[in-house]
Parts: structure tokens; sequence; C-alpha cells
């Protein structure tokens, strides 16, 4: 197993990255690895820390439900329609590159303080990657299959089930990867602005308390557990990809 | 125009009107948006003042650097990272998973490396942009016809010569999505960075607006920035897709 060492190497050096930066920059900015370490294991040993991360959770499972089941449906609708694929694309693609942030405070005076407008925060983020990926996946689709589909009179939602999302797959997957790494930032970020609970008001609470230890903490256990639900769903990705080339 | 591009047309223009009569007609309250029509004559005033030229400069500026910087060292470290395979393999997993981690809370850690100024905001822009130069970088490299580079060495093509006429023209396409890519995640971070902690720019202006009650303000940049973004977008949608057209001839 090369794969394994080498992905280990990387782990090593980016510690080691880390370490030569707080030697360089000191403590106040920058705690050590190991130090940050502690903390992290401090924090996951108290009380008070979990009610955050469920609050986040919950949040972002809310806001991951309305991504995917509404990108799916928006994706799935314009894919089969072309010409209503064609007149949104561009429309989607802008959406996408927009600062967000900037419609923060539309979004709260909407929605008001607390958990609907992290969710809502969360699911602008996420919900557009997915209608691109879903649209692209379903609009790849051999054209013979929607026609021996039409052909034997399948019902929509037949269609849907039998040959839609079966070929579309691999693509559901990648759009649903992307669309959880931004789906996370927008519940985060919505936390750090709207919101008294959570792991992102934690970030923003040391950050104004000027401390850095558990700043750091916080980070390291939000960017683990980010980076490795995102490497299950890049495996499970790759699998499929694999499997239908 | 197209007439996909006609009825593109006709749905903005549908859904800004609706914005318009529904504002209008009280549904969505004052204090939550004001008209479109209101914002614009806001956002005219607030430009034809001249009182947000120094924010909207700052941040153009901010941008422009953070996208020169994320497309030089994208470029640079995608084709450093094709040459070497194992490297490659080994930060494929880091690279897929890079936009899972967010940012901008090490933005209190820039600020003490590299000061209060532009320089922490310029970073962030960077850091957001550089990796989707890279990933299209190593994209464009990887899907270079095998007949073409076959081709080069048949006619003893030395790897300069290689890289400027054949690799680099082919790899155009990807190298031209990376940078439009890069170019919407700089100025994704780089506001973000103001709006969250920073002392001038137009995130900064929209959250200190926001902070103080005044929505002519706030929405009349908030306007800007959604027209500014769009248009340039536009710009490079319709640009790739001729590059795009003219590589599949």
């Amino acid at each position: 197993m090369h794969g394994k060492t080498d992905t280990l190497l990387v782990i090593v050096a980016l510690v080691a990255l880390w370490q030569v930066l707080h030697w360089i920059v000191g403590s106040v900015a920058l705690t050590s690895p190991a130090d940050t370490l502690a903390r992290a294991v401090e924090l996951l040993g108290s009380a008070t820390f979990w009610p955050h991360v469920a609050e986040t959770g919950v949040a972002l499972l809310y806001s991951l439900l309305l991504a995917v089941f509404g990108g799916l449906t928006i994706g799935i609708a314009l894919g089969i329609n072309r010409l209503a694929g064609e007149v949104a694309e561009p429309i989607l693609v802008s959406l996408y590159s927009l600062p967000k942030i900037t419609l923060y405070p539309v979004i709260l005076l909407a929605f008001g303080l607390g958990l609907s407008a992290k969710v809502a925060f969360g699911t602008i983020h996420g919900i557009i990657p997915v209608i691109i990926f879903t649209m692209n996946a379903v609009r790849t689709i051999p054209p013979v299959m929607l026609r021996s589909a039409r052909v034997m009179r399948l019902s929509p939602p037949q269609l849907v089930s039998t040959i839609i999302l079966p070929a579309a797959l691999p693509e559901l997957v990648s759009g649903l990867r992307v669309g959880f790494s931004l789906t996370l930032l927008g519940v985060l970020i919505g936390e750090m602005f709207a919101s008294q609970r959570g792991l992102g008001y934690l970030v923003m609470n040391a950050i104004g308390g000027h401390d850095v230890r558990t700043m750091m903490a916080v980070v390291l256990i939000l960017a683990t557990t980010a980076v490795l639900i995102s490497a299950g769903l890049l495996h499970i990705d790759r699998r499929m990809h694999r499997r239908t080339a | 125009m197209s007439w996909a591009g006609w009825l593109r047309l006709i749905v903005v223009t549908g859904a800004v009107l609706l914005l318009e009569v529904l504002c209008r007609a009280g549904v969505i309250a004052k204090t939550v948006l004001p008209a479109p029509s209101v914002m614009a004559g806001d956002l005219y005033r607030l430009l034809a003042s001249g009182s947000a030229s120094a924010d909207i400069g700052e941040t153009l500026g901010n941008v422009a650097m953070a996208v020169i910087a994320s497309i030089l060292l994208g470029f640079v470290g995608g084709v450093a990272i094709h040459a070497m395979p194992r490297v490659r393999r080994a930060l494929d997993p880091f690279l897929a998973t890079y936009y899972a981690v967010p940012f901008f809370v090490f933005y209190p850690v820039l600020i003490v490396i590299f000061g209060l100024g532009a320089a922490p905001i310029v970073v962030i822009g960077t850091l957001f942009g550089v990796v989707a130069m890279l990933i299209n970088t190593l994209n464009g490299l990887d899907r270079i016809p095998r007949v073409l580079l076959k081709t080069a060495r048949v006619h003893g093509m030395d790897p300069v010569r290689t890289a400027l006429m054949v690799k680099l023209p082919s790899a155009a396409p990807f190298l031209f999505t990376g940078a439009k890519l890069a170019i919407a995640y700089c100025f994704i971070g780089v506001i973000a960075a103001e709006f969250i902690m920073s002392s001038s720019g137009i995130g900064y202006s929209i959250a200190y607006a926001f902070n103080n009650f005044d929505n002519a303000r706030m929405y009349a940049l908030m306007l800007f920035i959604i027209v500014l973004v769009t248009v340039l977008n536009a710009v490079l949608f319709t640009w790739e897709r001729r590059i795009m057209q003219r590589r599949r001839r």
C-alpha cells in the first residue's frame, strides 16, 4: 500500500509546516500542533462542548437535506428539458460564483436570528452545485436510454427512478461532495454571525477573547471532521466512476 | 443572440419585475428588501457621490492581487505536481477535500503573521483561488491527447518547445476554466474576509451599514457586487464557451 504511506507522509509534512510556522510567529498567533491537540482533546472531553456540536450538526443536516433534495429535483428537471437547462445554466453559474456572504444581512432580516437563518445560509451555499452537477449528469445520459424509456411508456416517476438516477449516480455523488463542503461553509459562516451557539460561534467567541488555543482547537476538529467526511465521499465517488468507466 | 439567450433575458427581467411588484405591493416588507428600482437609485447616488470609491477601489485591488497570485501559484504548482506522480497521488485526497475547510477562521492567525491591512485579505483570497487553478491545471495536463505528445517526440522536439507548442495550447481551455474559477473564488474570499473583520473595503462597508441600520447604503453596495460579479462571469462564461468549441472542432 504505497497510497497510505504517502498520505501519512503528507500529513507529517503538514504538521511539520505548522510547527515551523508556530516557531516563527509564536504562541500568540499560532499554537503548536501538540498544544492544539491537547486543547482539542480537552474540548472533546468537556460537557459544554457537545451542545455546540449538536447545534451545528442539526443545522448542517437540515441544510444538506434541503440542498440535496431540492438540488436533485431542480437539476433533474433542468437536465431533462434541454432548453430550460440552457436558459438556466449561466444564471446558475453566476449565482454559484457570487460572494453569498453579501446576502447574509437579507437572510438575517428575512429569517431572524437562530436556526432557520443558519439553515437558509447553508442551503443557498450548497444547493447550486448540486443543481449544476445533477443537470450535467442528466444531460450526459445516452439519448438511446431516454428513447427506449419513451418506447416502453415509462411514467415520469419510473423514468427518474429506473433510468435517470442510476445513470447519473456517479456525477450525483460528485455534486454531493461539493455540496457538502459548501453547505458546511455556509452553516459555519451563518453561525459566526447569526448565532449564540454552534462551532462557528465558538470560533468567533475565541477570536474575540484572543483565545488562540481554543480557536485553533475548534478549527482543527472542524477541519479534520470535514476532511474525513469529504474523503469518505471521495472514496465512494471514485469507486462509482471506476465502475461505470 | 440565440433563442435560449433571449429566453434567459426574459426570465431574468421577469424575476426583477416580479420582485419590484412584490415590494411595491408590500408583500415583501420594506425592512427586508427594498424594491430593485429603489436599490438602483441608491446605488447611482452612492457612486455619483464618490463616498464608496475608496472602498470599491481597495476591494478590486485586493481581488486583482489575489487573482494574479492564485493563477500563478496554481499554474506553477499544478505543473510541478503533475511532474511528480507519486506526490500527486499522495496529495490528491487533500486537494479534493481542500474546500471542505472553512478558511475564514484562519484570518486572525494571518493578521498576526502579515499584520493588519491588505496582506491577510489578499492571502485569504489567494488560499481560496489557488487550488481551483491547481486542480484545473492538473486536469488540463492529464487530458493532453497522447498522440500529440508522441508526435512531438517523433519530431524530436525539446521539452521547452513541446511545452510551448503542444502542451500549453492543448491544456489552454482547462487553464481558462481554472482561471475563471480562481477569479470567482478570489472575489468570495476577499469580500468574506473584509466582511468578517476588516476596517475597509466593500465587504466591510456592507457589514458596517448593516450594523448601523443604513439599509440604503447596504443594499446599494450589495447590488453593486452582484451586478459586477454577474457581468464579469457572463463575459468569462461566453469566452470560455468559445474556446471550448474551438477545441472540439
